[in-house]
């Protein structure tokens, strides 16, 4: 039984429809990309896991069925979203941010707080500073310290490479990496940069138009010429 | 001299009611970003529960505590039952507001009809007796008053700084969907929010009526002018500004009409240009918060 397992997943804004009938499925532990261009459905898939807009289908974590949960409900479950745009907590200091992730959590957060401050030195530096007045590429990492904050099971991932530079990026996903196979988090990303997303995740689903129109292993995906030049640019 | 001493403590006094009021104001409005129309109505609602109680024959300050705790009651039932269905006020935020306009009306119709539209006495929290403070007689009344705007103020600083809920409330306020993400509940963080401004506000209404002489439903809606013109001038985010911001509205509106003859027969103008000049020098009020984004 996979950790995640989605069938004839349906999800729009009104009277807007975007997904039409999304079958996918998450291991425990596994890293899994959802690739697509603009407009394709991915944000809105996240969005619709993660219980923030209205959806129909089954969504089933775990074997529990949780499609129309809210999204503070999931995360106790153990599912974590880091949305597009980060999601920064702009008022609130960069430590209180990292508390907020831990929000649902009834044990000791204190060592969680420590590590990721030893993980990212940047975060320690600025601690007590209002997060909204920090760099994208600190805002982001601050995401993911955040979502990592609350142990998650499973974490999904919007976009992190938007609007970084390529380093800042590579460390973002690197770190992503080793705390997940640290903590057995599995992963869902959806991601643009085709590239950078097929060496992280072991395997892909290619979204287009609320479909998803291809899948397999990242090393299939990437060699496949007709997948690359459709969805993944050159 | 001692007459601007007396002048001073009724000021003080008054605006001590008015930072109340702000402090329930403040509060939701750090978790909404919405002002609540109907704070001076759940006050006076929450007094007639006061009042009520010490009729019956519970002691005056037991009679209190129980107030504030049904007024929190009454934030809660008031919250789940009649704002929380209007939607998320952080994407309906007029639909929101107009059910707080509406709110208003129902308390203060309520009210009449359940205690009647006359005016119930009520004695003062402090007694009667006054201290002799600089050659001027000062009630304890308003001492007592400012003491506990104190305390209130700091209980809600202590609230929101050094507790999980008040962390939740201000997360909520930043920024609801990453907060809702986070595993905050959302909902119920706004619920505690209108409890406890409703709480604030059994304070505020018992304290308010020595100032109107009785109880009666339209106890709060001179006061509710005031705290929004506290929460202006000190900035509709801040604790602090809602203090200093009702303390100073308390003292120019009670002390300047009694020396400058054009501002007697309009008490409130001098307020006004008070909140004009601070606007025009700082749009967030004094103590309110810029917003920090980097774009």
């Amino acid at each position: 039984m996979s950790l995640l397992e989605v069938s004839g997943l349906e999800a729009g804004y009104g009277l807007v429809s975007v997904l039409f009938g999304l079958d996918l499925d998450v291991d425990a532990g596994e890293v899994v990309v959802i690739l697509g261009a603009n407009g394709a459905g991915k944000t809105t898939t996240l969005r619709a896991l993660s219980g923030m807009i209205p959806s129909r289908g089954s969504v089933r974590f775990d074997g529990v069925e949780i499609r129309g949960s809210r999204p503070d409900r999931l995360v106790r479950l153990g599912i974590a979203h880091v949305p597009q745009g980060r999601g920064t907590i702009t008022d609130l200091t960069v430590a209180e941010n990292l508390l907020v992730g831990g929000y649902g959590r009834r044990d000791d957060i204190t060592p969680d707080l420590d590590h990721w401050f030893e993980v990212f030195p940047r975060l320690a530096e600025r601690r007590t500073q209002p997060a909204g007045s920090m760099s994208g590429g600190e805002q982001q990492m601050l995401a993911i310290a955040r979502a990592f904050m609350c142990r998650p099971r499973l974490l999904l991932l919007d976009e992190p490479s938007l609007g970084l530079a390529p380093l800042v990026t590579r460390e973002v996903f690197e770190r992503v990496r080793i705390a997940a196979a640290e903590q057995g988090t599995a992963v869902l990303l959806v991601e643009q940069n085709a590239n950078l997303a097929l060496a992280f995740a072991s395997r892909a689903y290619v979204l287009e138009a609320g479909h998803i129109v291809g899948s397999g292993p990242s090393s299939e995906l990437a060699g496949d010429e007709s997948i690359r030049r459709a969805y993944l640019g050159s | 001299m001692s007459q601007f001493v007396q002048y001073v403590a009724i000021g003080l006094g008054n605006g001590a009611t008015y930072a109340m009021l702000g402090l329930g104001l403040v509060v939701i409005f750090r978790s909404t970003g919405l002002l609540n129309f109907a704070q001076g109505e759940m006050a006076m609602f929450a007094t007639f529960f006061v009042w009520k109680l010490h009729d019956l024959g519970l002691a005056l300050w037991l009679a209190l505590l129980v107030g504030i705790a049904g007024g929190f009651l009454l934030g809660v039932v008031t919250h789940q039952l009649v704002v929380r269905p209007v939607g998320d006020p952080h994407r309906h935020p007029l639909a929101v507001v107009i059910v707080t306009v509406g709110l208003f009306l129902a308390f203060n119709a309520t009210a009449s009809l359940i205690w009647g539209s006359g005016q119930q006495p009520l004695e003062n929290l402090f007694g009667r007796s006054s201290v002799n403070l600089a050659g001027t007689a000062v009630s304890w009344q308003k001492i007592g008053t400012l003491v506990v705007l104190g305390g209130v103020a700091l209980v809600f600083w202590l609230i929101f700084q050094k507790t999980k809920i008040g962390l939740a409330m201000r997360a909520v306020a930043s920024n609801p969907e990453s907060s809702a993400l986070s595993g905050v509940p959302v909902t119920r963080v706004l619920m505690i929010g209108w409890g406890l401004a409703a709480a604030v506000g059994a304070l505020a209404g018992t304290l308010t009526v020595p100032v109107s002489g009785a109880v009666d439903s339209n106890l709060m809606q001179l006061a509710l002018v005031y705290s929004f013109a506290a929460i202006t001038l000190g900035g509709f985010d801040s604790l602090l500004g809602a203090v200093v911001g009702g303390l100073a509205i308390g003292l120019v509106t009670d002390v300047l009409p009694r020396y400058v003859s054009a501002f007697e027969q309009m008490p409130l103008a001098p307020a006004f240009l008070l909140i004009l000049l601070v606007l025009l020098v700082r749009p967030e009020g004094l103590f309110g918060r810029k917003a920090v984004v980097r774009p």
